[in-house]
């Protein structure tokens, strides 16, 4: 009989050094297979085992790294965990987690996706940042100090110092040592405190302040002078750079108000054409960069350069036709003109709807143009922007050179100045009418590429830009380039500027005015033509 | 011989018949969906629904032995046309009952049409409340619903403190923030803590604003944005948090107006982990679901097409008043009102709506997290929960409640006064 009891002891003793070696001795296999069939609670302490176990194996960032990128499944029929290398429609190419055996292509109801959710999301991301501070390459290095930079704890300090020690590259050094600052303001006593608190004054960061604050709060008389002070110079940094965040958002906003308004400025300033249409021409080219990212869906890095030149030519040919077809008959007649060319882009629309469907589209952003550009904690400018001011600039003084420099933009203002006069002199008026237009109507094209990048791409997007392009070129100036450019930065960094203090909706209605305003005391824009011509 | 002859005759009396029936005698089902202008892209889904669900109804004989027959209407996203179109399906088509309207301001402009000619209304999209008429039922989520809970998860769960209440400039996002902000003090969030923002419809350029939400969120306590943002705004608005670089981690948005269906229009890579909250998902594991989206795809003859919770809440509705009509045996707006209360019917998350005496359904909420494929991952669901006409965070109406049942009757009744506020039936 005691023989009985005495097994049962051993043998749960057995079972559970059977279970422990199963764990610890065995491979990463069985410790990451667990995740298949695991709910995102019990993920989280599947993935803290791992990273306790297998802390320093590549294998592991590269695991937690899909798991990030939704990129990890597993196969249905035998729960192998699989990593999606590339998917074209309902096609899967995989390779395995463990043996990174390449499968074969598969359908994607085959594979099963391995779930996360936000909280397991910031599990994972705090874990990778661990790992890769030290092992990873310049950009995961980057990506794991700003994400321990802002969830710093007692315990980051071992980690940061051990960081502190290898690290050579200039940025992430900076994040790291303001790390140790606040962290040493934050936990530290005595000298080493004292001197965080000073040196943080460099810092631009929110949590350097947040820091701060709390000496600030604390009881020693000292430190909360000290850390008063230091809160003050961040403070006055900030708003440098927050005037400078403003200005870039006004230089934006200014630079795709240009975008859309430069062929206006062409087409009504030039030959005084009030086309209504204009805003669907800006939504062809816009559907344009749609339609090559459908036809070639390997090239999307490329796809918008490839759209620009063919947004251009698609827009254009239908100016030409709409000027060819409607315009000609009708110049001299503004009402006449806006009246066909408003039902013009009606029909636009309706056939975009037709040919697409009513519903927006996806125009997909290329990596390059994704992501911000860092310049320090204050301020970060995003790239799609960024290159939308050059893109802006650029073709501005490509149409500045087009109409002031080349035989072409010779006979343009010849016959826009003086038509019976330029056909005297042997020029195809004609011919140019219709050049001209097209100029300015591919340039709509050349607009919409730029905003598909910014807002909806459907039927409507031309309508939200036509009255702004209008009033860009009227408040510019009619007639004159350099007015429409003038004008829509002014306009951009007006909204930008007011609309932190006073609201999105409130800024459009004081823009509106002062513009009605601004109108009512010079009637022909910022910079009116000048000469007999202008007169009329 | 002569049997053969006799049967022939009788078939085919009975075959006409049951035209002549077919002809005469149908039920008039009115459906009041926007099939152009701007709320197109969403109520032309509805009214495919609509649709839909009556043809399976009449391949199942119909209802009270006759046979449905759709009258579908265009009001064209044009608000007075709503009023005008409801008032001729109930005096020229004599129809016997609606489903229709999507926006609060085509409700409203369709209301004192529907009761002064006693129509029967179902309304089948989420809103602000503080409204319950005798003759519409309201089969989406009042803020009871959606808004509050929403908030309740993101501060259990995800432990928010600083909020953000961002909306468009028009009724709902503006009654639902005013709800929200007096439920957000009521439990101890202090006013600096709480951002609200309104913008334009079909606002495009969300920079200075994301970029506020991003300064307001780095102050050291967990924020959270709540988006009453409607419709076509929210594609820049998710581009503008994705190229700022704001994660689901570390600010998440939670959406009252973003659905499946609107995500097909949305690059979704950026928006992972962002969240929404409705009454159903697609991704809703149950066998009603599943035989729905079958069904749905059959119908629209498109093996991708995406459900949504309006969608839901169009076959909620339109099965309780089947349920209804068979209970009173005719379609009798005042016998279908008096029969539809209390009556239960399965919901698509697996649970049951019932039809409450306030005119509101029992809808569980569902939380769910975006995922990279337009779909949703349900993170949180409760057990259903009694819709709300009055809320009850509002000075002006946490008194009231609504009951249309009898010795009440009353769809804003004065609990401190005991008084009926509005007209009794």
């Amino acid at each position: 009989m005691p023989s009985y009891f005495q097994r049962i002891p051993m043998k749960i003793l057995l079972l559970s050094l059977l279970l422990i070696t199963s764990i610890f001795a065995n491979d990463f296999e069985s410790a990451t297979h667990a995740l298949v069939h695991s709910s995102t609670k019990e993920k989280i302490t599947i993935v803290e085992q791992l990273s306790e176990t297998y802390a320093n194996d590549n294998r592991l960032i590269l695991l937690f790294n899909a798991l990030l990128d939704s990129k990890l499944f597993y196969k249905t029929s035998d729960d192998t965990l699989v990593y999606l290398l590339k998917k074209d429609d309902d096609n899967y190419y995989t390779k395995t987690v463990l043996s990174s055996q390449v499968l074969e292509v598969m359908n994607k109801s085959d594979f099963k996706k391995v779930k996360t959710n936000n909280k397991l999301r910031s599990v994972i991301r705090n874990k990778v940042s661990e790992l890769s501070l030290i092992l990873g390459d310049e950009t995961a290095r980057l990506d794991a100090a700003k994400n321990i930079a802002n969830h710093l704890n007692p315990d980051s300090i071992t980690l940061i110092d051990k960081a502190l020690l290898k690290e050579k590259n200039a940025d992430i050094l900076s994040i790291l040592q303001e790390s140790k600052l606040i962290l040493s303001v934050k936990y530290a006593t005595g000298k080493v405190q004292e001197d965080a608190i000073v040196a943080l004054a460099d810092s631009l960061s929110q949590t350097s302040i947040q820091a701060l604050q709390e000496v600030q709060n604390g009881s020693d008389e000292k430190l909360k002078a000290l850390a008063k002070q230091s809160i003050a110079y961040i403070k006055e940094g900030r708003t440098f750079y927050s005037y400078i965040e403003k200005a870039f958002f006004g230089l934006s906003l200014g630079s795709i108000l240009l975008l859309a308004a430069l062929g206006l400025s062409i087409t009504f300033g030039v030959m005084k054409v009030i086309n209504m249409a204009h805003g669907e021409l800006i939504m062809l080219g816009a559907y344009t960069a749609f339609t090559i990212q459908q036809l070639f869906p390997t090239l999307i890095e490329y796809s918008l350069l490839i759209s620009i030149p063919v947004a251009f030519i698609v827009s254009g040919i239908f100016g030409i036709l709409i000027e060819r077809f409607v315009i000609r008959h009708l110049y001299s007649r503004p009402l006449e003109t806006l009246l066909a060319t408003f039902g013009i882009s009606l029909i636009l629309q309706q056939i975009v709807r037709s040919v697409y469907s009513p519903l927006n589209q996806v125009v997909k952003t290329p990596q390059w143009m994704s992501g911000t550009l860092e310049i320090n904690s204050a301020l970060s400018l995003t790239y799609s922007r960024l290159y939308i001011i050059i893109f802006a600039i650029m073709v501005f003084f490509t149409v500045l050179f087009v109409l002031k420099k080349t035989s072409l933009g010779l006979k343009v203002r010849a016959v826009t100045q003086n038509r019976p006069m330029a056909q005297a002199m042997g020029i195809r008026t004609g011919l140019i009418d219709a050049i001209t237009f097209g100029l300015g109507s591919g340039l709509a094209g050349v607009a919409g590429v730029a905003l598909s990048q910014l807002t909806n791409v459907g039927p409507n997007l031309g309508q939200a830009y036509i009255v702004d392009s209008f009033m860009v070129v009227v408040f510019g100036g009619v007639g004159n380039l350099w007015g429409t450019f003038i004008g829509a930065m002014t306009i951009g960094e007006l909204n930008k500027f007011l609309e932190p203090s006073v609201g999105a909706i409130l800024t459009k209605v004081l823009v509106l005015v002062m513009i009605i305003l601004f109108i009512q005391k010079k009637p022909r824009g910022l910079f009116p033509q000048k000469g007999r011509d202008a007169q009329d | 011989m002569n049997t053969t002859f006799v049967k022939k005759l009788s078939i085919a009396a009975l075959l006409a018949a049951s035209l002549s029936a077919q002809a005469a005698d149908t039920i008039k089902v009115g459906v009041l969906h926007s099939l152009s202008g701007t709320m197109a892209i969403s109520e032309t889904t509805l009214k495919d629904t609509v649709l839909m669900m009556i043809e399976a109804q009449n391949k199942k004989g119909g209802l009270l032995g006759k046979k449905l027959e759709p009258v579908v209407v265009d009001p064209a996203s044009n608000w007075p046309l709503f009023a005008e179109k409801m008032r001729s399906l109930l005096t020229k088509e004599k129809v016997d009952v609606t489903f229709g309207c999507w926006t609060s301001v085509s409700r409203k402009s369709v209301l004192p049409v529907v009761e002064e000619l006693n129509g029967l209304l179902f309304y089948p999209v989420q809103y602000e409340g503080e409204e319950s008429s005798y003759n519409v039922f309201y089969t989406g989520a009042s803020p009871n619903q959606q808004a509050i809970p929403a908030v309740d998860y993101l501060m259990k769960e995800a432990s928010v403190k600083r909020w953000v209440l961002a909306g468009t400039d028009y009724v709902y996002p503006r009654t639902t923030n005013k709800i929200l902000k007096a439920y957000l003090m009521s439990k101890g969030v202090a006013e600096s803590d709480i951002m609200v923002n309104y913008t334009p419809f079909g606002q495009s350029d969300w920079q200075s604003i994301v970029s506020e939400i991003k300064k307001f969120g780095s102050a050291g306590k967990k924020t959270a944005v709540v988006s009453t943002i409607n419709g076509d705004a929210n594609v820049p608005f998710y581009k503008e948090l994705g190229n700022q670089g704001i994660h689901a981690e570390d600010i998440p948005v939670i959406a009252f107006s973003v659905g499946e269906e609107e995500l097909a229009g949305i690059d979704t890579e950026p928006l992972l982990g962002h969240l929404a909250a409705w009454n159903y998902f697609q991704s809703a594991e149950s066998k009603p679901n599943t035989a729905f989206i079958k069904e749905w795809r059959a119908y629209t003859k498109n093996p991708k097409r995406v459900t949504n919770d309006p969608m839901e809440a169009t076959y909620i509705g339109f099965n309780l008043w089947v349920k209804a009509v068979e209970k009173a045996g005719t379609t009798n707006v005042d016998k279908v009102i008096d029969a539809m209360v209390g009556l239960k019917t399965p919901n698509l998350t697996g649970g049951t709506a019932e039809m409450l005496p306030n005119h509101h359904l029992t809808k569980p909420v569902l939380i769910g997290e975006i995922q990279e494929d337009g779909q949703f991952e349900i993170v949180y669901q409760t057990k259903e929960v009694d819709g709300d006409a009055w809320s009850d965070f509002l000075p002006g109406s946490k008194d009231l409640i609504s009951n249309w049942k009898a010795p009440l009757k009353c769809g804003n009744y004065d609990t401190k006064t005991k008084q009926c506020l509005g007209d009794k039936k």
